[in-house]
């Protein structure tokens, strides 16, 4: 009736797990409470859960992303603390069974449900208003995508209570990953969040290829998209060509487990380094799927606080596409001491370093783009500064690991972690959170607050230093990755070092947090009147902030590169227009939710061989969608005069104003 | 081995760095402290690297902090909003990294071919063979030619290249003697080589530096690099050992255990490492791998 499931599978005998339960069960059922007492279930379900307004998907992504940097930051606290104590015979108060799954849990939430959900929260709130678009391509399609990610957050978070996680790394390597060396449901869990929500991504991808290929203003050449629009495209490139071959390759990996087969056993002509060939064949790409957005970000950012022009946009175009290409044949460098011949490992050296040309080219280009301009030291220009400096030194430390002769001695070393975090943290993390300030204004009408702001940009900046210098260091010194405890004298220092740059992280969290809750209540004393907070130069600044949800009443027609400063330079940006029109827009749907949630039922019942729930689980996916496609009754007019009610208090507030 | 030299100064700075480390604190397993050619030779090669490098990354550095300072908002320095386009700067900024990639390839192409770990070391010596089995969590040596076999120790004498032939019984591992120099993943039903040589005696800090499950942080071992007399003491030693090395004492062994200690196997079947090799090529017969604990 229940598969393998059985009260035995709640870790009731594990006292951390069992209060972080607790605290998650409180929290959660406050929360609900405070939905009930308030009487918001049903603005909740109208305008949130059911809708498929891209800005709201993308607060929600967003929202996902920071309760996920909250759970894997916590894993990234307790292996810090275990690596702090469990020297010289200490076993510190992590078992390795237990160990094992935080290391795991930690990589697999951080890149998959922490950065993938904010970039595509934060391409979802500004690509469409970028390119002067009423919406996304298929906007059922991204509240469906949106709702697969939420199914595999799910299935991450439920294996902390029903079962285990994956105790084998973030990307699960046969044959450890295999049922002959891990027969527990932690696998299964890794298998089944991945896929449901790498569906949902890969629809991300193709939804958002469409809609910036097809739903540009007019006038709006690919040579004329702002630079997060460029980024966000080679981004959405990358995620349709590389996440099928994750699919593929998770695929094989369940059918080695669930029926049998012998695709990465060690034997039956099994392949293990078929998996690592495949899984880093998506991996490599996955590293720009995240950090080319983020460039994006600063080149917007730049251009915005220096009030200049972006430097070298067409040097900075033709650098994301050679990035975009290049990431495709690099991905032997993952596993240079496999034991490839020396002509094989030359080739991959040579082909990642080439990747480091335009990633140089971009850097100068953003220097150039202060040069002689007026920096104004926002906090996401703390964040852009604090990126190029710390970027730059990740950057170097990545070629030196694709020297081949150097990664013999330095893979899977923790000097290989330090590169990884400092191009993650200094590029993605910083990129994301500058973004974050930067498009904040835009959804919710204020502005965050700038002190806690720059206080938490100092703290991750500190924090990072303090927290991965000595992991460098440790490489050299011969610590190798994922070790639960160990005996050498020497290590203990400096991993005490980085366990107070994890604190001093931690502290940049709360601030950001305490930024947000700070925030909202002063909402009032940083009102965005304008649309305009910042001066900007790109579409997104045309309107008014909040964004009304039919985002432009007009289609703007767009003549320069950063159409609104053009506009504003010729004096037309606040021209009212002669008459309004009926605007088309798509309903809201509950079925991306209806189809998510039974996914993650779907999901779970696979896991746990609960056979019955899965074939009626897959049952209701598919009438949900036969449902939906039978819907005629999808879209709706915004009649002209109440675009016109809207429109014109705005015009007002910007009369008052001047 | 080297096909190149190093400028002085580059001898001279990794030096002083080395100083650093050393002075630190550092001993027994570091990188900057290597043992042998092999390991000397990587040092070099990550000093090269990093020094050229530097001379984009520092420039960038004192930039960024530059052009924030100077171009700050309230300074009034000179303005040119709508200047976006320079080929001077671009052709400049293509160029050098341009540059530095070329040079960094030609010595990634040298270097990935001279420390090819495939390539036996230069030496006057005939080469010893080790077989090393990656087990569920331990490292077996078996010394074909001795005739001998030892768990989680390894010896051998100074200045004769060592092969290390290296194989699994289990999941993937990686063999790595951090201070004499490369690692090389440890597969089942693969034979992997490593060549490896030190040309000084001491104790160093091996392990397993790919993660092969809950028991791997305990999965290293030492490495006595010693003199001929010394190895053939410890041969001798091991040969006192009551214990012996056949398919029922293998399969024994194979038991996942963790923070296995040091034993020694006085005999061991010949062509025992080669049947483990092979039988995951040749049959479905799962019977001697590594069970679930």
């Amino acid at each position: 009736m229940f598969g393998k499931l059985s009260i035995e599978a709640v870790p009731y005998h594990e006292p951390i797990v069992m209060v972080v339960l607790a605290v998650a069960a409180v929290m959660g059922l406050a929360v609900v409470a405070a939905i009930t007492y308030f009487k918001k279930w049903g603005y909740l379900w109208k305008e949130w859960i059911t809708s498929v307004d891209h800005k709201r998907l993308g607060v929600m992504y967003i929202i996902v992303a920071i309760i996920m940097l909250i759970r894997g930051f916590s894993d990234a606290i307790m292996m810090r603390s275990q690596q702090a104590i469990a020297s010289g015979g200490a076993q510190g108060y992590l078992p390795p069974e237990h160990y094992d799954q935080i290391f795991t849990a930690h990589g697999v939430i951080m890149i998959f449900f922490m950065a993938m959900p904010f970039m595509v929260g934060l391409m979802n709130i500004a690509v469409p208003l970028q390119i002067g678009a009423r919406d996304v391509a298929f906007p059922f399609l991204n509240s469906l995508s949106f709702w697969l990610t939420v199914a595999g957050v799910i299935l991450v978070n439920v294996s902390l209570g029903v079962g285990e996680f994956a105790a084998t790394g973030w990307l699960a390597y046969p044959p450890l990953s295999d049922i002959q060396y891990s027969p527990g449901v932690g696998v299964d869990y890794w298998i089944w969040s991945l896929q449901i929500s790498g569906i949902g991504t890969l629809l991300t991808g193709v939804n958002f290829f469409v809609t910036i290929l097809k739903m540009r203003a007019p006038g709006m050449t690919l040579m004329k998209m702002p630079m997060f629009t460029w980024t966000a495209l080679c981004t959405n490139v990358l995620i349709i060509t590389a996440f099928p071959i994750l699919t593929v390759t998770i695929a094989l990996l369940t059918l080695d487990r669930y029926i049998g087969t012998h695709f990465f056993t060690n034997d039956m002509g099994g392949n293990q380094m078929m998996y690592v060939n495949l899984i880093w064949a998506w991996g490599h790409p996955e590293v720009y799927i995240l950090v080319l957005p983020a460039f994006g970000i600063f080149a917007e950012v730049v251009a915005t606080y220096c009030k200049k022009r972006l430097f070298g946009y067409t040097s900075m175009v033709y650098a994301t596409v050679a990035i975009t290409v290049l990431s495709f044949i690099v991905w032997l460098h993952h596993f240079f001491t496999m034991g490839a011949g020396a002509n094989v490992n030359s080739f991959f050296g040579i082909a990642t370093m080439i990747i480091a040309i335009p990633t140089g080219v971009k850097i100068f280009n953003w220097l150039f783009t202060m040069y002689e301009g007026r920096v104004q030291f926002t906090v996401p220009m703390a964040w852009t500064l604090g990126f190029l400096i710390t970027f730059t030194i990740g950057g170097m430390t990545g070629v030196l690991l694709a020297v081949p002769g150097a990664d013999y001695v330095l893979h899977n070393s923790l000097f290989l972690i330090a590169h990884f975090h400092n191009v993650i943290i200094g590029g993605v993390v910083f990129g994301y959170l500058a973004g974050f300030t930067y498009w904040f204004p835009k959804v919710f009408g204020f502005k965050l607050d700038e002190k806690l702001g720059k206080a938490s940009a100092w703290c991750w900046i500190v924090g990072f230093f303090t927290a991965f210098m000595p992991l460098y260091a440790l490489g050299f010194m011969g610590m190798t990755r994922r070790l639960n405890s160990y005996d050498n004298p020497d290590w203990h220092f400096p991993l005490i070092v980085a366990a107070i740059g994890a604190a001093i992280i931690a502290c940049g969290i709360a601030c950001q947090l305490l930024q947000l809750f700070v925030s909202i209540k002063n909402r009032h004393q940083n009102i965005d009147e304008t649309g305009d907070p910042w001066g900007g130069r790109t579409l997104e600044w045309s309107i008014p902030s909040p964004a009304p949800f039919y985002n432009f009443a007009h289609t703007p027609v767009v003549e320069e590169r950063d159409a609104f400063w053009d506009m504003k330079e010729k004096g037309i940006s606040e021209q009212k227009p002669a008459e309004y029109q009926d605007i088309h827009m798509p309903k809201n749907t509950s079925a991306g939710f209806f189809i998510g949630i039974i996914a993650s039922v779907f999901g779970f019942a696979l896991i746990w061989h609960i056979w019955w729930l899965a074939i009626v689980s897959a049952i209701g996916i598919f009438v949900t969608m036969v449902l939906r496609t039978f819907n005629d009754d999808i879209d709706y007019y915004v009649p002209a005069a109440e675009v016109e009610r809207i429109e014109s208090q705005r015009y007002q507030k910007l009369s008052n104003q001047a | 081995m080297r096909k190149w030299n190093y400028p002085d100064i580059l001898k001279r700075m990794s030096l002083l760095a080395t100083v650093a480390f050393v002075l630190s604190g550092c001993t027994g397993s570091s990188l900057l402290d290597p043992k042998g050619p092999i390991g000397a030779e990587q040092k070099y090669l990550i000093m090269t690297s990093f020094f050229l490098m530097l001379i984009v990354v520092i420039p960038v550095i004192i930039m960024t902090l530059l052009f924030a300072w100077r171009y700050n908002y309230i300074k009034n320095a000179k303005y040119s909003p709508n200047w976006s386009h320079s080929n001077k700067i671009e052709v400049v900024v293509w160029a050098i990294p341009l540059a530095i990639v070329l040079i960094l390839g030609i010595l990634t192409w040298r270097s990935t071919h001279a420390l090819d770990p495939h390539r036996v070391p230069e030496s006057d010596r005939e080469p010893i063979v080790v077989q090393v089995m990656a087990m569920d969590w331990k490292w077996l040596f078996i010394y074909p030619e001795q005739g001998i076999a030892s768990v989680n120790e390894l010896a051998f004498p100074v200045d004769t290249p060592i092969e290390f032939r290296v194989t699994s019984n289990s999941v993937m591992n990686s063999f790595f003697i951090p201070q004499l120099g490369s690692q090389i993943y440890a597969m089942a039903g693969m034979e992997n080589t490593v060549h490896l040589l030190a040309s000084e005696e001491g104790t160093y800090h091996g392990m397993s530096a790919n993660y092969s499950g809950h028991g791997f942080s305990g999965m290293h071992f030492q490495a006595l690099a010693t003199s001929d007399e010394g190895f053939q003491q410890w041969v001798d030693s091991v040969r006192q050992s009551s214990e012996t090395l056949q398919q029922d004492s293998f399969n024994e062994l194979a038991e996942p255990s963790r923070n296995n200690p040091v034993e020694y196997f006085s005999s061991v079947t010949p062509g025992l490492y080669t049947d483990i090799v092979n039988s995951y090529i040749t049959s479905g017969d799962s019977s001697h791998h590594g069970a679930e604990e």
